[in-house]
């Protein structure tokens, strides 16, 4: 079974690179440029992990992220939240609206793709489980 | 209210110099038999420098400040 | 001739209608369309000062000695000059303090003490007696005469009559039913009587228009004019002596000693204090009554002297009494209507005086002798009672009958034995003695209230030992060796001729020796301890009235504890409870405060009560009353000073702070617009550290991403590694090109710039921006003009900078055109001292809001089009700090839609300017 993320990043050149890392782990992609369009792109198909920029024109990522996880039916998507700024206010403020994870950028693609894993382990351990 | 002082000044001054020349030392001056229309010279001088006085003190009052 | 009844039918008619002009008075004041709010009626109203001793006595004193019936009305025009800071102080003091006649000014200048409350009104009583026997005197005679004409002759001095029979007593009781009719019918807060005043100002018309009447009769009626009556005059040898102005001693000091006096008089007179003072109106009337009432002093003495020479060469000599002449000349020519027209000027002045003075007199014997005493008998319990108006008003009327009696008495007793001047000034030089008091009271904070009592006292003794009871002797009261041998025989004290002081008339005699102890005990013992703190605040208090906004700071030196009720409750006792809750509820509203209820009792309504009840029974008992209602502490010196001293720091602040308020609240305003933009700026410098965080990180990590997707995927098809390094490439260039800016925004900003100015041809540097940029331009389709004028002069400033700023403009319009016939123009224009350049565009336009702010750092236009929006969002700040830097303007018009334009200036060199006007 493969694995569907959900990239919601603005930058066009950081979300080329982040759909060639998450196409090379195994998974199918679809992107969106803002908050608006991610929570659309939700609405039509409930993906296995969202990775959210936090700064997002229009809605950001942390309004995203609420309104996720205030959606029963996402509730298994996993929330993988990036941002430039690294401040600890932020990432607590991310965990504490429910994200699973945290990468500051700039990342190491090693280091996110490690984290990518260790959240899908998660699920499948998950999966196995409830089968 | 800010009164100007500069009025009440300038009645002081009026005052002194009222009681000048309402006084004797000055008064007799006039005590002559001069008449002016037959009314003695004193006579006279006091009410007229008496109204002279009061319209300094209504100028002094009435006009503006500059 | 006439007989009595006419004369007495038009005396009650003339009272009649003095009464109906009080009515419409009082019910004009009430409506609040007052008739007396006037600087005319003021001035009238002050006019009361002139009684029947200047209506009938004035001639009679310049019968007997010429000019020297002067000096009492020059005194006052002197005074005049000086009331510009006398009385305004003395009503100002008043107003704030409500206080209601002379001896409640003098009580609470010093302490508020009943002592000197009372001693004041002891003296004043004692004083005015006599003036009003003169009152007295005046009708029943002017009325004699005028009913037995020719018959009355020498000052007829019937042996006391027994009083049932002598119409004196009569005419004394009937102007205490008036008295009492005018002044007490209620209670007034404030002590004014606006019906009076206009009662009064009447008065003083008609006295004015009677006594020039007969005046011209004598001078034109029954001579040909001045020239004929004086030279008539001078042909007599008797009469020239008076005319001529011998030169005794005497004389001098004399005229100097009534110069004096009436001075004195003319403010301390309760009758001129009570409408001066407390029936002012409106401080603003002061001004023209300073000039207006020696007017009118003037304007009537013009004709006494003709009519006394007139009266001396028309009767044989020693027949008729000089004071009467004013009645007997048009009575001797036949002119009865004018005769009955100067007695019924004679009647204003006298019932003018009587009614004003004993009405003042009633209020301080009330307020300051008898209340404090009552108030002090536990045994009446007065505290207690619950309703005091009508006490108080039996009071006064009772006062206002004893003050009569005591005239009459005088009269009775001793009046007969003077002529009509004389007497008055027994009167004026008894009120000269609360001089030191009221004027050191109102100059000198050094005043104290022992000082007062013993200068007051020993004034008083003298001037009873020296001329009130020298006057029983002279009519035969009192032995006559009291006089010419002193008491106990003791040469020594001799009642006028103290201490062997010989050659002064008895009147400069009193002056002289009863100031010297007034005055020297009230210094000498005044310094000799410090005030007290209730003396020193009143110091303060009255002294500075002038400096400082309204005195409410009294009430700080009361600490103490009351509820709303208690006060309401007290106040009701003395006004009425109906008037009480309006007053109460005037002052919440003033309060801002809706309810009465929620009022607190803190030290402002308290004097605010107080205030209110002084104005019924005096300051000094109402301290009392209010002091039964609050439990006071005590405060000690060093508080109360600290209290003062903060008071008028206080007052002096908001005195300058009244001044200000108007700078102040606008630059109040400024600041607090230039803090929000300092909380802002504050705001932004860390916004635009974590923007710069933001915006580096974000190209780095595409740098580091796809650096390590090249590393880690060696495998990679050409074509997507060529793109990723592509992308390194460009974003690297992109992290350059910001952290470049970021410094050059930095130092620009910091002023640690190098500027590097030369002479620029500014044609020459668009030109090289448009052909950097046409490569650009011309991928996207945007055609670009320009139009660059020859022959402008040149710019002073640095080239690369000044090429970036062009650069930026046009690679910003670039960015925001999206029509397919965009079209980007570039002007250069010579406008006034300056260049100007204009990039004007027709593109998406920039809204109003986004205006405001893309000159900010960061701050960039979103494009909703294309998502993102382009740029770095520094270009424009730095263009901006650039071409300030060179004090030029950089600003943007623009329409959404439509497009913008972009416009910069340039100051030309000043050296360069043509033919600049100076």
């Amino acid at each position: 079974m493969t694995m569907h993320a959900l990239i919601v990043e603005d930058e066009e050149n950081i979300l080329l690179s982040l759909e060639f890392l998450l196409s090379e782990a195994g998974y199918t992609t679809s992107t969106a440029k803002d908050g608006a369009d991610a929570l659309k792109s939700l609405e039509r198909a409930i993906p296995d992990l969202v990775l959210l920029d936090v700064m997002l024109p229009l809605i950001d990522g942390f309004e995203v992220c609420r309104r996720m996880r205030a959606n029963p039916a996402l509730r298994n998507t996993r929330i993988l939240m990036l941002t430039a700024r690294g401040r600890d206010t932020e990432v607590q403020h991310g965990m504490a609206l429910g994200a699973d994870a945290y990468v500051t950028k700039p990342f190491s693609t090693r280091a996110l793709m490690a984290k990518i894993r260790e959240l899908s382990i998660g699920d499948l351990q998950q999966n196995n489980n409830a089968t | 209210m800010i009164r100007p002082t500069f009025k009440g000044q300038r009645l002081v001054a009026l005052f002194m110099l009222g009681c000048l020349l309402f006084n004797y030392p000055l008064l007799t001056l006039f005590a002559s038999d001069i008449r002016i229309w037959g009314i003695p010279l004193v006579y006279v001088y006091l009410y007229v420098a008496w109204a002279a006085l009061i319209s300094a003190m209504a100028l002094v009052i009435e006009r503006r400040d500059q | 001739m006439l007989t009595g009844a006419p004369i007495v039918v038009i005396s009650f008619l003339y009272v009649g209608l003095l009464f109906a002009i009080a009515l419409y008075g009082d019910k004009r004041a009430n409506s609040g369309r007052s008739i007396i709010a006037n600087p005319y009626i003021y001035t009238l109203s002050l006019a009361v000062y002139c009684t029947s001793w200047t209506f009938y006595g004035s001639v009679g004193r310049a019968a007997t000695s010429g000019i020297g019936f002067l000096p009492i009305y020059l005194g006052p025009t002197l005074m005049a000059a000086l009331w510009w800071y006398v009385l305004l102080k003395m009503v100002r003091i008043s107003k704030a303090h409500r206080i209601t006649s002379i001896a409640d000014f003098i009580a609470s200048r010093y302490g508020k003490s009943h002592l000197l409350g009372g001693l004041v009104t002891i003296i004043a009583v004692l004083g005015i007696v006599p003036y009003i026997a003169l009152q007295l005197k005046a009708i029943s005679a002017s009325f004699s005469t005028i009913l037995q004409y020719p018959n009355s002759l020498v000052s007829a001095a019937p042996d006391a009559l027994p009083f049932l029979q002598d119409n004196t007593f009569y005419v004394a009781m009937l102007l205490a039913v008036f008295t009492i009719l005018f002044g007490t019918r209620h209670l007034d807060a404030t002590e004014r009587h606006e019906g009076l005043v206009a009662a009064i100002a009447f008065e003083s018309i008609v006295k004015l228009i009677a006594f020039i009447a007969v005046g011209l009769f004598v001078t034109f009626g029954m001579f040909d004019g001045f020239d004929d009556l004086f030279s008539r005059a001078t042909a007599i040898p008797e009469l020239n002596a008076l005319l001529v102005q011998g030169g005794a001693a005497g004389n001098y000091t004399t005229w100097a000693s009534l110069t004096v006096l009436s001075m004195l008089a003319i403010i301390l007179l309760p009758r001129q204090f009570q409408v001066a003072v407390v029936e002012n109106v409106n401080e603003r009337h002061l001004n023209k009554a300073i000039w207006l009432f020696p007017l009118y002093l003037l304007a009537i003495n013009i004709f006494v002297l003709p009519i006394a020479l007139g009266g001396l060469m028309h009767f044989p000599a020693g027949t008729v009494d000089a004071d009467t002449f004013v009645l007997t000349l048009p009575l001797s020519e036949g002119q009865t209507w004018l005769a009955l027209l100067a007695f019924v000027g004679g009647l204003s002045a006298s019932t003018g005086m009587v009614i004003v003075e004993t009405i003042a007199l009633s209020t301080m014997v009330c307020n300051d002798l008898v209340m404090p005493i009552l108030l002090r008998l536990k045994a009446l319990r007065l505290t207690e009672r619950a309703d005091l108006s009508n006490l108080l008003i039996g009071i006064r009327r009772a006062a206002i009958v004893l003050v009569l009696a005591l005239g009459y008495v005088y009269f009775y007793l001793a009046g007969e034995a003077y002529a009509l001047v004389s007497i008055g000034l027994i009167s004026f030089s008894a009120v000269a003695q609360f001089a030191p008091a009221m004027l050191g009271g109102l100059f000198w904070k050094g005043g104290t209230r022992l000082g007062a009592l013993t200068g007051l006292s020993a004034g008083f003794l003298i001037w009873l030992y020296s001329l009130l009871l020298p006057s029983f002797a002279k009519s035969g009261w009192l032995p006559i060796t009291f006089l010419t041998q002193g008491i106990l025989g003791i040469d020594l004290l001799k009642p006028q001729q103290l201490f062997g002081l010989q050659g002064m008339d008895e009147i400069s005699h009193c002056l002289f020796w009863s100031m010297i102890a007034n005055v020297g005990l009230y210094v000498g013992v005044s310094l000799w301890r410090h005030p007290t703190a209730a003396e020193h605040s009143q110091a303060n208090l009255f002294v500075d009235v002038l400096r400082h906004v309204a005195a409410g700071s009294g009430s700080r030196f009361w600490r103490g504890s009351a509820t709303v009720a208690d006060l309401q409750t007290l106040l009701g006792r003395f006004i009425g409870p109906e008037r009480a809750n309006e007053s109460f509820a005037a002052y919440a509203r003033s309060q801002g405060i809706t309810a009465v209820e929620q009022l607190t009792a803190n030290a402002v309504l308290v004097h605010y009560v107080e205030s209110q009840i002084a104005g019924a029974i005096g300051s000094a008992s109402a301290r009392d009353m209010v002091a039964s209602v609050v439990v006071e502490e005590p405060l000690a010196l060093e508080e109360v000073m600290a209290i003062i001293d903060e008071a008028s720091q206080a007052l002096a602040y908001s005195r300058q702070l009244e001044q200000k308020s108007r700078e102040l609240e606008a630059a109040t305003y400024e600041l607090r617009i230039a803090n929000q933009r300092l909380q802002e700026l504050d705001r932004l410098k860390d916004d635009f550290i974590s923007t710069v965080t933001h915006e580096l990180r974000t190209p780095l990590t595409s740098i580091r991403a796809f650096s390590e997707i090249l590393g880690d995927n060696p495998n990679l098809e050409t074509e997507q590694r060529a793109k990723f390094l592509g992308i390194i490439t460009r974003e690297s260039e992109r992290l350059t090109r910001l952290i470049n800016q970021v410094l050059d925004l930095a130092k620009i900003e910091s002023g640690a710039a190098e500027w590097n100015p030369s002479a620029l041809d500014m044609r020459e540097v668009i030109e090289e921006a448009t052909t950097a940029l046409s490569q650009i331009y011309k991928e996207r389709g945007i055609r670009l003009s320009t139009d660059l004028p020859d022959g402008l002069p040149v710019v002073y400033a640095d080239r690369d900078r000044i090429f970036q700023v062009v650069l930026n403009l046009l690679s910003n319009a670039a960015n925001f055109c999206d029509k397919p016939e965009s079209h980007v123009r570039v002007a250069l224009a010579l406008e006034n001292t300056a260049l100007r350049i204009d990039v004007t565009d027709n593109g998406i336009g920039i809204s109003a809001a986004d205006q405001n702010v893309i000159f900010e750092k960061f701050r960039q236009v979103s494009d909703d089009a294309s998502g993102k929006p382009k740029g770095s969002g520094l270009g424009l700040a730095i263009s901006r700090e650039i071409v300030q830097h060179y004090k030029g303007r950089l600003w943007v018009v623009s329409a959404l839609g439509v497009g913008s334009t972009f416009s910069f200036t340039l100051p030309l060199p000043r050296s360069k300017l043509p033919f600049l006007a100076a």
